[in-house]
């Protein structure tokens, strides 16, 4: 190798570790809790030390290394950090709704550190969220997963650096409103969002043998000439590619069959259903196909699509094997996700340890992050939630949130106004009355006229 | 003299509603921790109830030998839950129109009436009373003046059989808040039209006023004088001016509280309940001190102000019960107001005491609602509206086992329920008939 490229691979390497350094890490030791580590059972009297932002050992009666910051958890219950696998907090936009696939847009680009919705997720234990492009389009935009690094003001901090990247779809009622009856575009129907899918994946295929093309022909002919470039193409060859995971909003039996007669033609084995109302309809063909699911604990009836729904739809997908999330898509129930998995006890009778799977291991794996967050083990990293009660009780309060071994919501030290910015233009903080935050965020932008229609009435 | 008739057709309209239970036979509950609300809890009971009533209740009662006897084997009774904001049986599928009965054209329709448009057999319905919550509260909503909100039971085949025997006018407060995060109004514009609103509502109370004098003019000597021009929304107004008729005034922001109160003691409004107050523990002394009872709610929401502390919501009900308010709790939902026990829940969790928790969905409402003859607690005299369950039931490890309404008992199914039970262990499973 020349001297010259070395020097920019050792160049770059550094200035890459360097970037993964700009993110601080803690040592925290929490002691004599009730640790609740959710793959390996609950341990009563123990602790949890985190080490440089890693889980280094969870046991009894640990040994504090020194400088290491002890809590006293005596009485309390500690959770891996909640992951919420469907939210659009923290996010200056949520749909590019200008056409049915916007496969190319990504709301990674638009992160906003000083959304005061990502320290209200962290007072409710959540640390992570996968924060998603909206539903207006079949094939939506690429999404983000965080972690709730309060207090770090660049969007690229927010960031969990090496989480798989994952896009949105959207099926049903949502993109044949906007688009379809919308602006009279394709689709208007359940059959156009078949359509759409196929097209454009079939369109990736041609996209992406012509330029195995192009680089075979080059090999002999330097006068080649290469595809003409296409933003949109390139991310769905990503996806027939496997290097980018689908997450689907979808509501209907039937409509979540066709998607996955179209994945299996192109050769797609993962797919992740949001929402899935119906899924419980079809749990055995969900499970033969290694889909998995994250839906709402008990969200329905509020359009048509959502009619013929169960609150046990949680515990059916669960007892038939398919790997289910409980989320949010709302800025308030984001806040008690705990709660939401609570109610699967009510619905269906989940163990402790099943309905809280629904909230950290179970989204971490559907995030492709399983090894890395969802549970306290050895060697993941020190995401926590400190419970004053067992956190499936209605009374349970989060005391303290820890992401990376840093203390970053502390109900103690809790001020009133936790905002990070001010307004400075702003006469008085203006009151907004139950608002949007507290429905489904998914159409931000892309058609509010269905809120502005449910909030006026 | 209009009072009195008022009286009348008042015990009229309850004569004809058939709460009781056609059927002369005992049902005795037994074994059973009773919590009555209002006469503490009794261990070990027993509940007698015939004709929808409860007939007896405590440790040693005598149970007649033809009883129906249901061993709830320490099983516990409580009041049935009381929602005090919904829109059930008003709104099927929230985002089709012609689904929705809730909201009637124009800003000044006091005189439409929510029980009207009840749909017996809305799905949320069964969905809903399957948790515990018997009685809710259904409201209109469009406009400054959307109607009267009905008390109704979840059960029975029609709106009047549902009626729970209390209605009151509602009355959207003009609002000086924003409506949403995309209410991107400037904040003269909000002002202007919070202004224009209140012009509007000061002049057509002005006109109920002048309806009332002239009418009431009439009344006395109809000899005298002519009748004057039929106007249904101001013969709504006038009912509530008269102090015959409830006013529910929907109101959060805290300068709008404060404002509101102000305008009720202007106008000298005598029965009003207050709905809505996400912020109302800004105001919470002056509420109390008006001493107006409050349907607060939701408190699952996030805070009204950004400035405001995460958990706002959540503690306002107790912080106003601490100032000394009167308060129930209202879900202010529709699909899900089987959650109102988790409100209930989230409150008492964030300060408000558990019992008085339990009380803002039972016996607190009943009162403000003047239903607490029939509703509310746990008495000999009420109506066997309850339900068993067998923990706390504000808590999600527990199960509602049986609910009585008007000592109907009810089916404990729902389309919820229903879908579970078809599709735990769906038949056929992965394969098709044929291929079994």
């Amino acid at each position: 190798m020349k001297p010259k490229i070395i020097f920019f691979i050792v160049l770059l390497s550094v200035a890459l570790n360097s970037a993964a350094q700009e993110i601080p890490t803690g040592d925290i030791l929490v002691r004599n809790a009730t640790v609740l580590t959710i793959t390996d059972g609950t341990l009563e009297n123990s602790d949890v030390l985190i080490q440089d932002g890693i889980i280094a050992a969870v046991g009894k009666q640990l040994s504090a290394p020194q400088d290491v910051s002890v809590i006293d958890a005596t009485g309390m219950y500690v959770m891996p950090g909640i992951i919420d696998a469907h939210s659009h907090i923290g996010i200056s936009n949520v749909n590019e709704s200008s056409a049915p696939v916007t496969a190319q847009v990504s709301v990674g680009d638009v992160l906003n550190p000083y959304s005061i919705a990502i320290y209200r997720a962290l007072a409710g234990g959540v640390t992570s969220s996968h924060v998603m492009h909206g539903s207006a389009n079949v094939i939506g935009g690429q999404n983000e997963t965080i972690k709730h690094r309060w207090g770090l003001l660049d969007p690229d901090e927010l960031r969990m650096a090496g989480a798989p990247r994952t896009i949105k779809f959207a099926l049903g009622e949502n993109p044949t409103r906007v688009h379809g009856r919308g602006n009279n575009k394709r689709p208007a129907s359940r059959m156009g969002v078949e359509y759409v899918l196929r097209e454009t994946f079939a369109k990736a295929e041609r996209y992406r043998e012509a330029w195995a093309q192009y680089e075979e022909d080059i090999k002999t002919n330097p006068r080649a000439i290469p595809p003409a470039y296409n933003s949109q193409l390139e991310i769905m060859v990503d996806i027939l590619n496997g290097d980018i995971m689908i997450h689907c909003h979808s509501y209907r039996a039937d409509e979540i069959l066709m998607l996955l007669g179209v994945l299996e033609d192109f050769g797609i084995d993962q797919i992740t259903l949001q929402h899935v109302n119906e899924g419980f309809k079809i749990a055995p063909e969900l499970a033969e196909f290694g889909a998995t699911a994250s839906v709402f604990a008990d969200w329905w009836g509020y359009k048509f699509e959502v009619y013929y729904s169960t609150a046990y739809n949680a515990a059916i997908l669960t007892r038939n094997g398919v790997l289910t999330s409980i989320n949010s898509d709302s800025g308030e129930l984001n806040r008690h996700l705990y709660h939401e998995a609570a109610k699967s006890q009510k619905y269906g009778d989940l163990t402790d340890d099943e309905a809280l799977a629904l909230i950290t291991i179970n989204p971490a794996i559907q995030l492709g992050i399983g090894d890395r967050i969802g549970s306290i083990e050895v060697g993941k990293e020190g995401d926590l939630a400190i419970f004053d009660r067992h956190p499936l009780s209605v009374y349970a309060i989060n005391q303290k949130t820890v992401v990376d071994g840093i203390v970053y919501f502390d109900i103690e030290k809790d001020a009133d106004d936790m905002r990070l910015i001010v307004n400075p233009e702003s006469t008085v903080d203006t009151t907004v009355l139950h608002s949007h935050e507290n429905t489904h965020q998914c159409l931000y932008e892309g058609s509010l006229d269905l809120y502005d229609f449910l909030e006026s009435n | 003299m209009m009072s009195l008739l008022y009286s009348l057709l008042t015990a009229t309209v309850l004569l004809i509603t058939p709460f009781s239970k056609k059927t002369d036979t005992v049902t005795a509950l037994t074994n059973t921790r009773i919590v009555t609300v209002t006469q503490g809890t009794i261990e070990n009971g027993t509940v007698l109830i015939q004709d929808g009533t409860i007939i007896q209740m405590g440790t040693d009662i005598d149970i007649p030998e033809d009883a129906r006897v249901i061993d709830l084997e320490g099983l516990s009774i409580y009041p049935g839950m009381i929602d005090s904001g919904t829109q059930m049986g008003l709104v099927e599928v929230g985002s089709l129109p012609e689904t929705r009965d809730a909201s009637e054209l124009g800003d000044l329709s006091p005189q439409m009436k929510a029980l009207t448009a009840v749909n017996p057999n809305g799905v949320a319905i069964p969905v809903t009373r399957v948790s515990g919550v018997t009685t809710v509260l259904t409201v209109p909503s469009g406009g400054m003046l959307p109607g009267q909100a009905a008390l109704i039971n979840l059960h029975g085949y029609t709106p009047q059989q549902m009626f729970a025997g209390f209605e009151g006018v509602v009355l959207r407060f003009p609002a000086t808040g924003r409506r949403g995060r995309f209410d991107s109004r400037s904040e003269e514009d909000i002002k202007k039209a919070a202004d224009e609103a209140m012009k509007k509502l000061n002049d057509t109370w002005d006109s109920a006023e002048l309806h009332h004098r002239i009418d009431s003019t009439y009344q006395s000597r109809p000899e005298d004088g002519r009748r004057q021009e039929y106007v249904p929304s101001m013969e709504a107004l006038r009912d509530v001016i008269r102090g015959e008729q409830t006013l529910i005034i929907h109101v959060n922001t805290s300068k709008d509280i404060l404002a509101a109160i102000e305008w009720v003691q202007t106008r000298g409004i005598e029965r009003v309940l207050f709905s809505g107050l996400a912020e109302g523990w800004r105001v919470a002394d002056k509420i109390a001190e008006a001493g107006i009872p409050c349907l607060v709610g939701p408190v699952l929401s996030i805070p009204t102000r950004q400035s405001d502390r995460f958990d706002k919501a959540y503690k306002n009900a107790g912080l106003m019960h601490a100032a000394g308010v009167k308060i129930a709790l209202r879900s202010d939902d529709t699909a899900n107001v089987r959650n109102l026990p988790y409100h209930a829940g989230f409150a008492a969790a964030y300060g408000l005491p558990p019992e008085e928790a339990l009380r803002a969905v039972t016996i607190n409402p009943a009162e403000f609602f003047g239903v607490d003859d029939r509703l509310g607690s746990l008495e000999v005299g009420k109506e066997a509206t309850f339900f068993v369950a067998d923990g706390d039931p504000f808590e999600t490890t527990t199960t509602i086992h049986h609910v009585f309404i008007a000592g109907y008992e009810i089916p404990m199914e729902s389309r919820h329920t229903q879908l579970y039970e078809e599709f735990l262990q769906r038949t056929p499973g992965l394969h098709k008939h044929n291929q079994d």
